[in-house]
């Protein structure tokens, strides 16, 4: 039986082959397009995704973030921490 | 947000972009599911619409903003052209959903399938005990097959949804179904209360569970939703029959969604057949843009100008859009009526009474769906 992956600074989240992230030119806009849904993409959600390569662990991609936006490691850290938990909930992110 | 620059031919509210297209691209399967989703008057494979034109009907929906194409039938595998529709979707940027029986398919074919750019295969489940199943889709050894297609896509990276069509003679297995959609590394799964229009309206004494063994199912799913987090999504919606709200049928008329048949009618709901003073219209004829935004189908129920009391001055008529057009007109004559399933609907007693009764009576036999049985 699988159990729930739970996210934690060391994982190194990726997409899977069935989310794509696609530019959706007629309403100008990102989405990532999955099994039966459609999810509209902030700039925050895509900048993360981007960076879910299978490489980075979530400690590296939230440094990443921080230096790009200018922002507090700290809070970015736990910021992505529970969107990529909530991400791999729903089974669109794998860790 | 960049809209399609036409108004409705009724001054109806200008139609958004679809999201969605359901291209059920062959009437003909293998399985005779007596709750088949098709119409009861089935086309032939000579009336199908050629590969050139299917192609250019998800060029235009590309143009017009749709983001995923469900490839679906009768049994879309049947058509040998199935590959090329794929692989001309991906390129298109659309995501492409494969709805089969997975009966039909052999582990080359799914690989050149995958090949071609496809990432998710939907499988229904008749049944998951083995004489069910093949009672229930009247054909013989499905559920083994089936297992055999999920591991192959299983192999080749694929995601899967188990679709579980459920009514009275398969409700208590929903823990089961729980249980399969795990064992087979299914990624989701789509607990389907089964839709009385067409053949299952044909065949609802046969399949209506009651409202008893409806609450005990939700049970079993609210409590999976809980334990399964993060191993299996699961999605399910109230049936019908003992809803207190309507359900927001395609997320209101025209306004995401549209289906076009094997011979290129283009429907706002795959069952809108059932309502016999709709009149579609067809790719062959007409520009698929012009079909969306002026089609006089699609015009029937845009927006909430066609409302009547209750729904009229309902503050839900922006949330459910008065339910479900294809019922209401199934169940009281009046497509424009309020659909039966709400509260608030003059027929929603007798509706329930309907149930509580053909659920309380033994289950008739079923009528299998089957191309000729009501002549097109």
């Amino acid at each position: 039986m699988r159990q729930r992956p739970i996210a934690t600074p060391a994982s190194k989240p990726n997409l899977p082959r069935h989310v794509r992230l696609h530019h959706d030119s007629v309403r100008d806009r990102w989405v990532a397009l999955a099994p039966e849904r459609v999810v509209e993409l902030d700039e925050r959600s895509l900048a993360v995704l981007r960076l879910c390569d299978g490489s980075r662990t979530i400690q590296a991609l939230a440094s990443e973030l921080a230096n790009a936006y200018d922002a507090p490691e700290e809070v970015i850290a736990e910021d992505v921490l529970a969107f990529v938990q909530e991400w791999s909930d729903k089974m669109l992110v794998r860790l | 947000m960049n809209e399609i620059k036409k108004n409705g031919a009724n001054g109806t509210p200008r139609a958004l972009p679809p999201t969605g297209m359901l291209a059920e691209i062959t009437h003909r399967c293998p399985l005779q599911c007596p709750y088949c989703s098709n119409p009861l008057q089935l086309h032939k494979a000579a009336d199908e619409l050629d590969t050139k034109t299917w192609l250019s009907v998800f060029d235009q929906a590309a143009d017009l903003g749709v983001l995923q194409v469900h490839l679906s039938g009768g049994e879309p595998t049947l058509r040998d052209d199935l590959e090329d529709m794929v692989a001309h979707l991906t390129a298109l940027g659309i995501y492409a959903n494969l709805i089969t029986a997975g009966v039909t398919l052999d582990r080359d074919r799914l690989a050149r399938l995958a090949d071609a750019g496809l990432a998710h295969v939907q499988l229904s489940f008749q049944s998951v005990d083995a004489d069910r199943a093949d009672r229930i889709g009247n054909a013989k050894n499905l559920l083994a097959k089936k297992l055999e297609t999920a591991a192959w896509a299983r192999e080749l990276g694929l995601a899967i949804t188990l679709n579980a069509p459920i009514h009275r003679q398969n409700i208590d297995e929903i823990g089961a179904y729980f249980d399969t959609a795990v064992e087979i590394g299914a990624e989701r799964i789509e607990v389907a209360h089964v839709q009385y229009y067409g053949w299952a309206l044909k065949n609802r004494a046969a399949l209506m569970p009651s409202a008893e063994q409806t609450a005990r199912a939700q049970e079993v799913v609210d409590d999976a939703r809980e334990r399964l987090t993060g191993i299996l999504n699961i999605d399910c919606v109230v049936p019908d029959y003992y809803a207190k709200y309507p359900k927001p049928c395609m997320c209101g008329w025209g306004r995401e969604f549209m289906a076009v048949t094997p011979v290129g009618l283009v429907l706002p709901c795959h069952s809108a057949q059932t309502i016999p003073t709709l009149v579609f219209d067809n790719v062959k004829d007409r520009p698929l843009a012009e079909i969306w935004t002026a089609g006089a189908a699609f015009e029937a129920f845009r927006g909430s100008d066609w409302m009547q009391e209750p729904c009229r001055s309902c503050a839900r008529k922006e949330i459910d859009f008065g339910g479900c057009r294809c019922q209401a007109y199934a169940l009281t004559a009046d497509a424009a009526a309020t659909d039966p399933a709400c509260t608030l609907s003059p027929h929603h007693a007798a509706m329930r009474t309907l149930a509580d009764g053909e659920s309380a009576d033994p289950p008739a036999d079923f009528t299998y769906r089957r191309i000729g049985l009501y002549p097109a």
